[in-house]
Parts: C-alpha cells; sequence; structure tokens
C-alpha cells in the first residue's frame, strides 16, 4: 500500500519550505546585504543573479513551482486548524499560531514583492539599486517590507524546526529544544540581515 | 463547622446531540474532600438549580473512580481533565463544567469518543497472538525498552489531548496524538513488531499522522505525563523510513 496523498502533501509541504525555499531565502537576503556595501556593489550581485545560465529553469523549478505548492496548500493547512492559544498558552502553541499566521503575511507579502519586481521586470524595467530606493522611499512601503521581511524569516526558520520533528530528526524533548534555540538564532540572524539590506535603500 | 457554605457550580448542558447548549447554575452544599463527581452525584441526589428550579439531573459518564479509565474526562475551568481526580477545595469557583468540544455531545457531560476507538482499529493497536496451536513464548523485551514503554501502555484514550490539539476538529480528519503513541508502543513490543509496517500503513493513511502541526499541547495535557510528542516524533521517523523502504525496496 502507498501512503496517502494527504501523508506525501504533508512532507513534500515541509521539505519544500525548507529545500528549496528556505534556502533560496537565505540566498536571496545575502545578495541583497551587498547593498551595504553600495549601489555598485548591489547591481553587480544583482545582474550577476540574474545573468545565471539556465534562469528561466532555475526560477520555475527552484522558486515558483515550489513557492506556488507550498502557499496554496499551506492555506489549506493553515484554515484547517482551530487555534486555542488563550486556552492553552504554551510557547509552541504560540509559535503553530505564529507560523500560520506569519504564513498568511508571507503570501501577501510575497505577491505584493513578485509583482513590483520580477513582473515588473517581465514586462522591461530594471530590477536594480535605484528600483529599491523608489519603492522603500514610500514610508509605508518601508514598514510593509520589514514586516514581510521578518515575517517571511519567522516562518522559515519556526518552519526549519517543525521540519527536524516532522521528518523524524529530532525525537527527544532535549533535541527539539535545541532546535529551537538552533532555529531563533537563525531567526535573528536572517533578520538582522535582511533589516540592515532594507535600510541600505534609505 | 460552617453550615452555610456552598459550592457553585456553572454547568454547560445540552438535552441531545441535536439540540442547542445552554448553562445551568447550580448550588449544593459543601461538604469535605469532595471531587467534581461527588458535586454532581449531589445534583443528582436532588436536582434543583440554583433559582430553586426542578430540573433534570446533570448527565456525565464515570467508570473507575481513579483516573486510570478516561471516562469521565470534561473541561474543568476551561482545561479539560478527569472530574474524578478534580477535588473540588483545589478548584476556583464557580466551577464551570462543559463537555469537550472536540466531541459530539451525547447530552450535557457525556461525549462519544467513537472517533479515538475507530483510530485505534485504524491503526491496528493491538498484537496478533491468535492461531490454530500454541505458538510458544514470544520473544523475550529488554527490561530498559520494557520501562519506556510501560509510559506509554498508560494511555486511557480519554481524549484530553485531541481536546487540546488545534488539529483535531470538525475540518479534519487527523486521528489525534493517542492512537499514534499506542503505534510506538506496539511497535516496540517484540511479537507487535513482527506486524510494525501494517500499524505505520495505518499511521501513513489520510487522517494520520502527517496532520500533526506540532502544537504540542497534548504532551502539556496529558493527565498521565505520557511522551506524547517523543512519539509522535517517533513516529514520524518510522514513517519516513518507511516511505523510503516502501519506495526503493527493501525485505526489511
Amino acid at each position: 500500500m502507498a501512503a496517502s496523498r494527504d501523508f506525501v502533501s504533508r512532507k513534500l509541504h515541509s521539505l519544500l519550505g525548507v529545500i528549496p525555499l528556505g534556502l533560496y531565502v537565505t540566498q536571496h537576503l545575502t545578495v541583497n546585504h551587498f547593498a551595504t556595501r553600495g549601489p555598485e556593489a548591489f547591481n553587480e550581485a544583482a545582474h550577476f543573479m540574474e545573468s545565471l545560465p539556465f534562469r528561466y529553469l532555475l526560477e520555475i523549478f527552484v522558486i515558483f513551482l515550489p513557492l506556488l505548492f507550498h502557499a496554496i496548500y499551506g492555506v489549506y493547512i493553515a484554515f484547517q486548524s482551530k487555534n486555542n492559544v488563550s486556552r492553552y498558552g504554551y510557547l509552541r502553541n504560540w509559535m503553530f499560531y505564529m507560523q500560520r499566521i506569519s504564513g498568511i503575511i508571507v503570501l501577501i507579502f510575497v505577491t505584493w514583492h513578485v509583482w513590483q519586481t520580477r513582473i515588473q521586470a517581465a514586462m522591461g524595467a530594471e530590477v536594480n539599486y535605484q528600483m529599491m530606493v523608489d519603492i522603500l522611499a514610500n514610508p509605508w512601503m518601508m514598514i510593509f517590507y520589514i514586516v514581510g521581511v521578518i515575517g517571511t524569516v519567522f516562518h522559515f526558520a519556526n518552519g526549519l524546526w517543525s521540519f527536524f520533528v516532522s521528518w523524524g530528526f529530532t525525537v527527544t524533548p532535549k533535541s527539539q529544544r535545541a532546535m529551537t534555540y538552533v532555529t531563533m538564532a537563525i531567526f535573528l540572524a536572517l533578520s538582522v540581515v535582511g533589516i540592515r539590506a532594507l535600510f541600505a535603500f534609505v | 463547622m460552617s453550615e452555610e457554605r456552598t459550592i457553585t457550580l456553572k454547568i454547560k448542558r445540552q438535552d441531545g446531540p441535536e439540540s442547542a447548549p445552554y448553562e445551568e447554575t447550580f448550588t449544593i452544599p459543601y461538604r469535605q474532600n469532595m471531587n467534581v463527581i461527588s458535586a454532581l452525584m449531589e445534583i443528582r441526589r436532588n436536582p434543583v438549580n440554583a433559582k430553586g428550579e426542578n430540573t433534570t439531573p446533570v448527565v456525565w459518564e464515570m467508570g473507575c473512580l481513579e483516573e486510570v479509565c478516561g471516562a469521565c474526562s470534561m473541561v474543568i475551568n476551561g482545561k479539560p481533565r478527569q472530574s474524578c481526580t478534580a477535588l473540588v477545595d483545589r478548584l476556583e469557583q464557580p466551577i464551570r463544567l462543559e463537555p469537550m468540544t472536540t466531541f459530539p455531545v451525547i447530552r450535557d457531560l457525556a461525549v462519544d469518543r467513537s472517533r479515538m476507538f475507530d483510530a485505534l482499529k485504524k491503526v491496528k493497536a493491538w498484537i496478533p497472538i491468535d492461531g490454530t496451536h500454541d505458538l510458544g513464548p514470544g520473544p523475550r523485551m529488554p527490561e530498559n525498552k520494557r520501562q519506556w514503554a510501560y509510559e506509554l501502555s498508560k494511555c486511557m484514550t480519554c481524549g484530553v489531548c485531541l481536546e487540546a490539539c488545534p488539529n483535531v476538529n470538525s475540518r479534519s480528519e487527523f486521528i489525534g496524538p493517542a492512537a499514534v503513541s499506542q503505534v510506538r508502543l506496539f511497535n516496540s513490543h517484540p511479537t507487535g513488531e513482527m506486524n510494525k509496517e501494517e500499524r505505520l500503513e495505518g499511521l501513513m493513511d489520510e487522517g494520520g499522522l502527517a496532520n500533526c502541526g506540532n502544537s504540542q499541547n497534548c504532551v502539556q495535557s496529558c493527565p498521565k505525563g505520557i511522551p506524547l510528542t517523543t512519539s509522535i516524533a517517533a513516529m514520524n521517523r518510522a514513517t519516513s523510513l518507511q516511505t523510503f523502504k516502501n519506495f526503493f525496496g527493501s525485505d526489511r
């Protein structure tokens, strides 16, 4: 008997969130961080990324298809749960709740961000330092991007914790607690990287 | 002795599976060392509500009265637990009693926990030992394994972990933490281990283990202190390996 579709979808959802999406987010934030070294450094790095060979295949298979599956199935998962943090205010239950809230925030943010950058690029705009300066000149946009970046990084870091449980790597409470610290350190570190990059465009 | 001391109970009642719930307050005389069950028995003895009106006695389920059968679970002051070990002297008043929300209400505080027993059947939570002849003694179990497996055997199917789980609800088919832990128990048994794949397949079926969202409320709520999240993660590992074995092939 094969595993049910439920089982395969859930495991795949968890895996895709880390590989490739989590790795992609980390790489994306790292490239953004070039902005702290000035416009030329950022433009050079962005140009390197967009001139990678097999760019469209990479975009489709590393970003868009995994992202679509993760997002659509994620919304289904989020609305299936009946949150109860008011009655059970334990740390992990809060993380469970925040994972669903941050997931919805990320969905809104990424949809907007893809429209504002990748789709504009497809329609002829050039993605460069100046584009981000223009976007982030609006203080509301800046707030939206800060919330979006922190939400994304949290969703990835906490999702990484769940991935280690869901695939059966961390079984003991001790190892799970250790991973809580590791993943929250990842959350803080990537938040700093992301926010520093954002303020480099101001 | 204070003659006038009383206990107030606010009970969420429901006359039948389809009828609307309503709240009824009862005031009963205080006695020492009461538990919620003896308070409910007092209401049954004299079914008069706080307004002095005659009413029907409150319905609830009970069995062992020593927290090993799991029948008397209900939500007491917001927390699901067994009413037999809920001591009145340790509860804030008024004591609020509600039926567990994850399960269909039969009447008042009595709920139908069938979905838990169906889940146990689905994952084959038993050890097949019947044959046409005497199969002899089974393999021995290492003592260190017996010790942790014994903890898992304390599960009484009371429903508290399902009540606390945000992913067990009317929108999901999730079998809940209790049945997952039982698979770990029977798969750790030297004879039960011979059928471990069948139980893992049950966990990998629709509504199975993958529906867990790791809120870990179950382990915090379990009245028997069963390491439910350890069981879930251990079964996550076992089903992950089983998936690879099924797909790529294995003789074991």
